[in-house]
């Protein structure tokens, strides 16, 4: 490497306002007991958030908290507390921390954190979902809702047959909702929630989009994760769509400047898996000091695929509420369908590598990923570096095996970068550098 | 044949590759095709419907080397996953022209896309089987689904499901089905006279039989079983849960009763067994596959039930069986397994019933330890 590469802190804005945002929604979760607010537990990927927002039912993330706890280092605790209780090392650490939260009694009523009144089980591609909520409605008591989506099996659109048996569950929850409530479900607020919604995917959209600038203006895999709150949870509310238009103006600001993330945009990256939480910061640097930034990722995808253009439709409000939970996310599409999804972001967001970070916790995004690897490396000639942690659980962070790995893979790339100076095609020769890493 | 004939017929049957099985039923049917199922379930009717021979993809055991499949699969994933990718990878499921998987657990659903994309030619075929248990649209959403596979088979093997065949199929089933649960009954009633293993062969045997003749050898074995001549021992009554899915080795079955139980029940092969009782044999027949899959599935680790809590089913089988407690076999790495022993336990806890737990990989080979702990268990039990 020649010169040092630099963190510009140029996210301190929307990062700020974000935070602020999240807070109020965790604020008013502490609130929901006393002031006799209905809440319903909810899953990230492909969620119907709107629907509870309209059905007067304050959304809970039990993802998100176990994600809190990670990135505050609090959740080895937890997932001690959940394993002395039976559940297995190689469990799902998410939903260890989660149970581990009730456990260490952090969660119930009177706790930071209530039961949810409803769980809503939107089994969106992972099973673990499944799980989880039978367990958290075990615990809480509260009622479970399980609403099946079937997986997106069929080429092309989400057949009329999965949209109607979706959009019939989902009248089953408003039905429901009505009965804990005690409130009339009114069609005309959810289309004006879905209108927000749609004024936040545009929002997000724009801005992965924004990312295929040299330099990107933000990091889509680190930095996304400011924006995943707005899109996942707060979708819907007017302030999430106005997140994204302040966000929006200050990354085309920074597009203007040619800013970007670092000091030097040297590798162009696209990142699949999630982050190890419990050490961000860490991970972050490794790929900060060779000038690395991810320019598209598969995870803050999770909740919704927005740029290849969807959105939902308040003139259709349950049918596309269903076609987003059918299609138009990362989690209920095949790991094959993933492949065709980074390879265009490599392709069109002009990548030199991609970068997989393989997570225990999380078979649904993990298992195969030596296929995966095998795909972009022999078939595709795309250099790829294929590493292990967790997004949850601190003891699978080894920083010197992930530090000796990134270091030999970015050297790699910078030696077959140098002598390939002045030959045609980013991607030419072979997979040399994801060898050197294996 | 008389019961032993049978059970060696069966065991030499478990013993030939996947592949072998489908090439020589195929050299008798000329122009037959096999589909083989990953577990836990698929409606073999529907493929037997469409005169395929219906048989179960189950892994390589301890017969296979993973030379490519665990480049694909890390080390924390499943061994049956990639002992069966790895079949594929050897050829040694060459001679089975289609696959179904389903959405059992994140890893076989991976599973499904990666073989699709690793075997190009194969028929691969994804189900996506209801969570919801009780809303009234999942029996129609479950039919149609099975109408969706049997569709498929007429572009990829040019053979179609009439109505008239399925129903002749599921008549088929209902009487493989009963026989396999008398054969249950019977170990309930007359552990001394068959032992785990050998229920298990019997069992296996029949994933790679056509159901016809497996009835067959299915009532030989009840007319003869019940005239072999054992006395009953002071031995544990079990139930063993959680080998749904990857398959145990037949030496852990054997330590089981070698460490003082009899295995009363269990969830093996589940599968070949699904239902509770009969699928209803008058209306549509897709119809009555989807409510059958809605209201008459076995418990199962791979399915929400939300009329029951998880630990009930379990408790049930523990009283219909006699048992006297729960020996817990989750796969390493099976989630599903893994997930479900916490909510299982609790609920045994609370109705008094006793349980220990051994986690198995299909290529386990030493048992030792294993039959320390089952002795000790069974010690504690007996002689308390
Ligand atoms: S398996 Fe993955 S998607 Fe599922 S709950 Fe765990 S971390 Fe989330
Ligand atoms: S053994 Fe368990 S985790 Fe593995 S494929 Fe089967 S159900 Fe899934």
């Amino acid at each position: 490497m020649t010169t040092a590469v630099a963190e510009r802190q140029y996210q301190g804005k929307v990062h700020e306002h974000s935070r602020r945002l999240m807070s109020d929604w965790m604020a008013a979760l502490g609130r929901a007991e006393a002031e006799g607010v209905p809440t319903g537990a909810i899953m990230i990927s492909g969620n119907c958030v709107e629907l509870l927002r309209a059905c007067h039912v304050l959304p809970m993330f039990p993802e998100v908290t176990a994600l809190q706890n990670a990135i505050r280092h609090k959740s080895l605790p937890l997932i001690l507390k959940a394993e002395q209780a039976g559940y297995s090392s190689d469990n799902c650490a998410y939903v260890k921390a989660d149970i581990g939260l009730f456990l260490d009694g952090g969660m119930g009523p009177g706790k930071p954190m209530p039961f949810p009144t409803i769980t809503v089980c939107n089994y969106v591609g992972c099973n673990v979902y499944v799980k989880w909520f039978e367990h958290l409605a075990d615990i809480s008591g509260s009622k479970l809702f399980m609403l099946d989506v079937p997986f997106a099996r069929t080429a092309g659109e989400a057949t009329q047959g999965d949209i109607q048996y979706v959009v019939g569950q989902l009248k089953e929850l408003i039905t429901l909702c009505e009965g804990i409530t005690g409130k009339k479900f009114d069609i005309d607020e959810l289309r004006e929630i879905l209108g927000h919604a749609a004024r936040a995917e545009e929002g997000y959209s724009r801005a992965k989009h924004l990312c295929k600038n040299h330099p990107a203006p933000f990091d889509a895999y680190f930095d996304s994760i400011n924006m995943m709150g707005p899109i996942n949870v707060l979708r819907g509310t007017r302030e999430a769509a106005e997140f994204f238009d302040v966000a929006i103006a200050e990354f085309e600001g920074l597009v203007a400047q040619k800013l970007g993330p670092l000091s030097e945009e040297r590798f162009r990256t696209v990142v699949e898996g999630p982050p190890p939480y419990p050490y961000y910061k860490n991970f972050r640097n490794l790929f900060a000091k060779w000038g690395a930034v991810a320019v598209q990722s598969t995870y803050s995808t999770v909740g919704g695929i927005w740029e290849w253009g969807f959105r939902h439709d308040p003139r259709r409000p349950l049918e596309s509420i269903a076609e987003q939970m059918l299609r138009e996310n990362l989690t209920n599409r095949s790991i094959t369908a993933r492949y065709q999804q980074i390879k265009r972001y490599v392709e069109e967001w002009e990548a030199d590598a991609l970068v997989i970070h393989s997570i225990k916790s999380c078979r649904l995004f993990s298992a195969g990923q030596g296929d995966m690897r095998d795909y972009f490396t022999r078939e595709l000639g795309v250099p790829t570096l294929l590493v292990e942690s967790d997004l949850e659980d601190p003891r699978y962070y080894s920083e010197a095996q992930l530090k000796n790995r990134i270091d030999a893979f970015f050297e790699a790339l910078e030696h077959k970068k140098l002598t390939a100076a002045g030959a045609a095609g980013r991607r030419g020769a072979g997979a040399s550098p994801s060898e050197a890493t294996r | 044949m008389t019961p032993d004939r049978v059970l060696d017929h069966c065991r030499e049957l478990v013993n030939q590759p996947l592949g072998a099985v489908a090439e020589r039923w195929k050299a008798l049917h000329l122009g037959g095709r096999a589909v083989a199922s990953y577990p836990v379930w698929a409606p073999a009717e529907i493929i037997h419907a469409a005169g395929m021979l219906p048989l179960a993809l189950l892994g390589g055991g301890t017969s296979v080397e993973l030379t490519h499949a665990d480049a694909r699969f890390q080390s924390f994933v499943c061994s049956i996953a990639k002992s069966s990718l790895e079949l594929g990878f050897q050829d040694i499921v060459k001679g089975i022209d289609g696959f179904v998987f389903s959405n059992i657990c994140d890893v076989a659903r991976n599973l499904g896309s990666i073989w699709k994309r690793n075997f190009p030619d194969a028929f691969v075929e994804y189900l996506h089987l209801p969570q919801n248990s009780t809303s009234p649209g999942v029996p129609v959403y479950a039919a149609n689904e099975f109408r969706r596979l049997a569709a498929a088979f007429e572009p990829a093997f040019g053979l179609k499901v009439s109505e008239a065949a399925l129903t002749h199929s599921i008549e088929t089933y209902n009487a493989l089905r009963a026989r396999i649960r008398a054969l249950y009954a019977f170990r309930i009633a007359e552990p001394q006279k068959l032992s785990t293993v050998d229920l298990y062969v019997v069992l296996r045997a029949l994933t790679l039989t056509p159901p016809e003749a497996a009835i067959g050898w299915l009532d030989e074995l009840l007319t003869g079983l019940p005239r072999r001549d054992a006395r009953p021992r002071d031995r544990l009554r079990v139930v063993v849960e959680g080998a749904f899915c990857e398959q145990p080795p037949l030496g852990l079955l054997e330590v089981f009763e070698e460490a003082g139980c009899y295995v009363v029940e269990d969830d093996f092969l589940l599968g070949w067994r699904w239902f509770t009782d009969d699928v209803a044999t008058d209306g549509d027949p897709f119809d009555r596959l989807g409510a059958a899959y809605v209201n008459q599935s076995v418990p199962s680790s791979v399915r929400h039930e939300a009329r029951q809590h998880r630990a009930e089913g379990l408790i049930e089988k523990v009283r219909r069986a006699k048992a006297q407690a729960v020996i817990f076999t989750p796969a390493k790495f099976c989630e599903p397994a893994l997930f479900d022993y916490v909510l299982m336990k609790q609920g045994l806890e609370r109705a008094g019933i006793p349980h220990m737990i051994v986690e198995f990989e299909e290529k386990m080979w030493t048992f030792e330890r294993t039959r320390n702990e089952i002795e000790t268990f069974v010690e504690s039990m007996l002689f308390e």
